[in-house]
């Protein structure tokens, strides 16, 4: 699969997250400033030059677990505090969000128009930090030089890549349904109408030529949507009009973000199988995780400034309710890292390690990275 | 049946293909994956026959892979993410099948190869293959495979091609179905037929019906035939 992914799956997932987090502090009447230092660390961490130079690496994809660790770093980057209900709920629409995009996308290339979506407006969260904002510029920088030369085969393999990804995953999310483009049964709709992609012709038509290469008939026919040719391309300058209107901010404070439950589908042996088979490239991945992280300079709340409790629930009630009775098979398991600085990684890693008492089983293991991913999956 | 992924479950481990290939004396199962070609006898018992993919020449940043399987006479091809396509002579019995040439004709990755018994003197293209770019390259097979005709890529990927009397179909990335004459590369037929990327066609060689798919939901059907004037290839729209 595609070695070009990852940056792509952070960035659009980072961005629906801090739209929902944006919304949320709103609603929770969140002081003005308060809210904006939230967000200034969250966006401050993501773009961080050490995280994004691993973080652009030619590499396969992190795992579900790898990633919501990720993620849950990154939401409490800052003085902000969230339940594990909260987070589990953030990380499911943060989710299907950026799978309905990947989905719609009409053409692969257009990911990386959805892609600039979320950095625009991310620019917009942090208008009065240039230091940030000029990490956010980098980083488009590098993405039009990584990105900007790709053929629309390797956008495809990306495409690809990402929808493996998203593989059956059908939570249902409330403005989604509200909208119709998610059925009760969490599949999303697909549009048989509207604009098409940037070079594509409106189907309908049947040229013949002859031995000569003239064209000796032309024959129409229905083709069964209703399709209009894209009005222009979107841009991918670093300032410009998108076009695309997928990976924008699409809550706002009279649209509440809320997810049903129910997301059980079909394929729950395929998810419940993923957790037990263990994966061998694991360790590596432990390894790239604490690198990653140790990357992350993540500030602690310290000083005059208390932290507070975001909830993107209504009320406590509600989110304690969430948490008793969440699906078992959409439980998140998340990989309890303690790396904090590069340096300090493997060490940190090692005296984990060193803490973990001896099993009543004796494991016959190749390493010790093997004995801390059996321990951490018994967790 | 074959046992399933035992590597474990990942993102990166994704089996690409399964193919049946009718050969003359025998049917072979061939499996594609990031790490291998895998080669079973057709009850799934046992395996003849394993390829592993050489990383070698491949850049960091670049996808290893096979795709595209085809049997062609008494030879399995298979593509590769370089744009090479391996060429396995398989013997009437046993696992002795050997890698007999890499064809060079494509520089992306192979997307997918269709082959169809030489049709006569006229037309002695039996394979054609495509790639990322669009590109087919159209093949006549043998103990050394010859390259007949190009017919270029116009920047889209072909995820899909079928080979039937003589006559290419095409299915590319931006919803069109295109029809060639194989032995000149000469387009015929053009249609804008679906308004997202196909993802595949597939041919009722009896009847000379075409089907294409594609993710903008739709299926269609084509009758193919022969125009009474030119004899060259024709399209209608069925369904």
């Amino acid at each position: 699969m595609s070695v070009r992914t990852l940056p792509l799956l952070f960035l659009n997932l980072g961005g629906e997250m801090l739209y929902i987090l944006d919304q949320r502090l709103r609603a929770q009447n969140i002081p003005g400033d308060k809210a904006r230092k939230v967000l200034n660390d969250i966006i401050s961490t993501m773009f961080n030059r050490k995280f994004m130079e691993e973080l652009f690496k030619p590499q396969e994809l992190y795992s579900k677990k790898a990633l919501r660790t990720v993620y849950d770093r990154l939401a409490h980057a800052s003085i902000m505090r969230l339940n594990q209900a909260s987070m589990d709920k953030l990380y499911d629409l943060m989710t299907m969000a950026f799978k309905y995009q990947v989905l719609l996308c009409p053409r692969p290339k257009d990911v990386l128009l959805v892609t600039f979506n979320h950095l625009d407006a991310i620019k917009g969260f942090i208008q009065d930090s240039p230091t940030i904002l000029h990490q956010v510029d980098e980083t488009f920088q590098q993405l039009t030089e990584i990105y900007g030369g790709l053929s629309a085969g390797e956008f495809q393999l990306i495409r690809q890549t990402l929808l493996i990804f998203f593989q059956d995953l059908h939570i249902r999310v409330s403005i989604f349904l509200k909208d119709k483009v998610q059925n009760s049964n969490g599949r999303f709709v697909l549009p048989v109408s509207g604009p098409l992609p940037w070079g594509t012709k409106v189907p309908g038509l049947v040229r013949t030529f002859n031995n000569k290469g003239e064209e000796v008939r032309k024959v129409e026919f229905k083709h069964g949507g209703s399709y209009v040719a894209a009005p222009k391309e979107g841009s991918f300058e670093l300032y410009g009009d998108r076009v695309l209107k997928l990976g924008t901010n699409m809550y706002s404070v009279n649209r509440p973000v809320e997810t049903h439950m129910s997301g059980a589908s079909e394929n729950l042996a395929a998810q419940t199988q993923e957790s037990i088979a263990p994966n061998p490239l694991a360790k590596e991945e432990l390894n790239l995780l604490a690198r990653l992280i140790g990357g992350m300079e993540i500030k602690k709340p310290s000083g005059p400034e208390p932290g507070f409790r975001l909830n993107l629930f209504t009320t406590d009630e509600e989110e304690e309710q969430a948490a008793l009775t969440r699906p078992e098979e959409l439980f998140y398991e998340v990989i309890n890292i303690q790396a904090t600085q590069d340096q300090q990684t493997n060490e940190e890693l090692a005296r984990i390690m060193g803490e973990f008492e001896i099993l009543d089983q004796p494991r016959r293991s190749a390493s010790k990275g093997d004995d801390l991913l059996a321990m951490m999956d018994e967790l | 049946m074959v046992a399933a992924d035992s590597e474990g479950r990942n993102a990166s481990r994704v089996r690409q293909l399964v193919h049946w290939c009718v050969l003359p004396f025998r049917v072979l199962l061939v499996l594609t994956s990031h790490r291998g070609i895998q080669m079973y006898e057709s009850d799934g018992s046992v395996m003849v026959y394993w390829h592993a993919l050489d990383a070698g020449d491949a850049s960091l940043v670049q996808a290893v892979f096979a795709r595209g399987i085809a049997a062609s006479g008494h030879f399995i091809c298979v593509g590769m993410w370089s744009g090479r396509v391996l060429v396995f002579d398989i013997p009437a019995k046993g696992p002795n099948i050997v890698l007999s040439e890499e064809l060079a004709g494509h520089q992306t990755p192979i997307t997918d190869i269709a082959t169809e018994p030489a049709q006569g003197q006229d037309c002695v293209a039996d394979m054609v293959t495509a790639d990322d770019s669009g590109l087919l390259c159209v093949w006549q097979s043998g103990p050394e495979f010859k390259l007949l005709t190009r017919i270029p890529g116009f920047g889209v990927p072909c995820p899909s091609v079928q080979l039937w009397q003589g006559t290419i179909a095409a299915g590319y990335g931006n919803g069109q179905v295109r029809l060639y004459e194989a032995s000149t590369g000469t387009l015929h037929v053009q249609i804008d037929a679906h308004a997202r990327a196909i993802c595949a066609l597939d041919l009722a060689p009896e009847v000379g019906k075409l089907l294409s798919a594609a993710e903008d939901t739709f299926v269609h059907i084509w009758q193919l035939s022969r125009s009474p004037e030119g004899g060259y290839i024709e399209a209608a729209p069925l369904l």
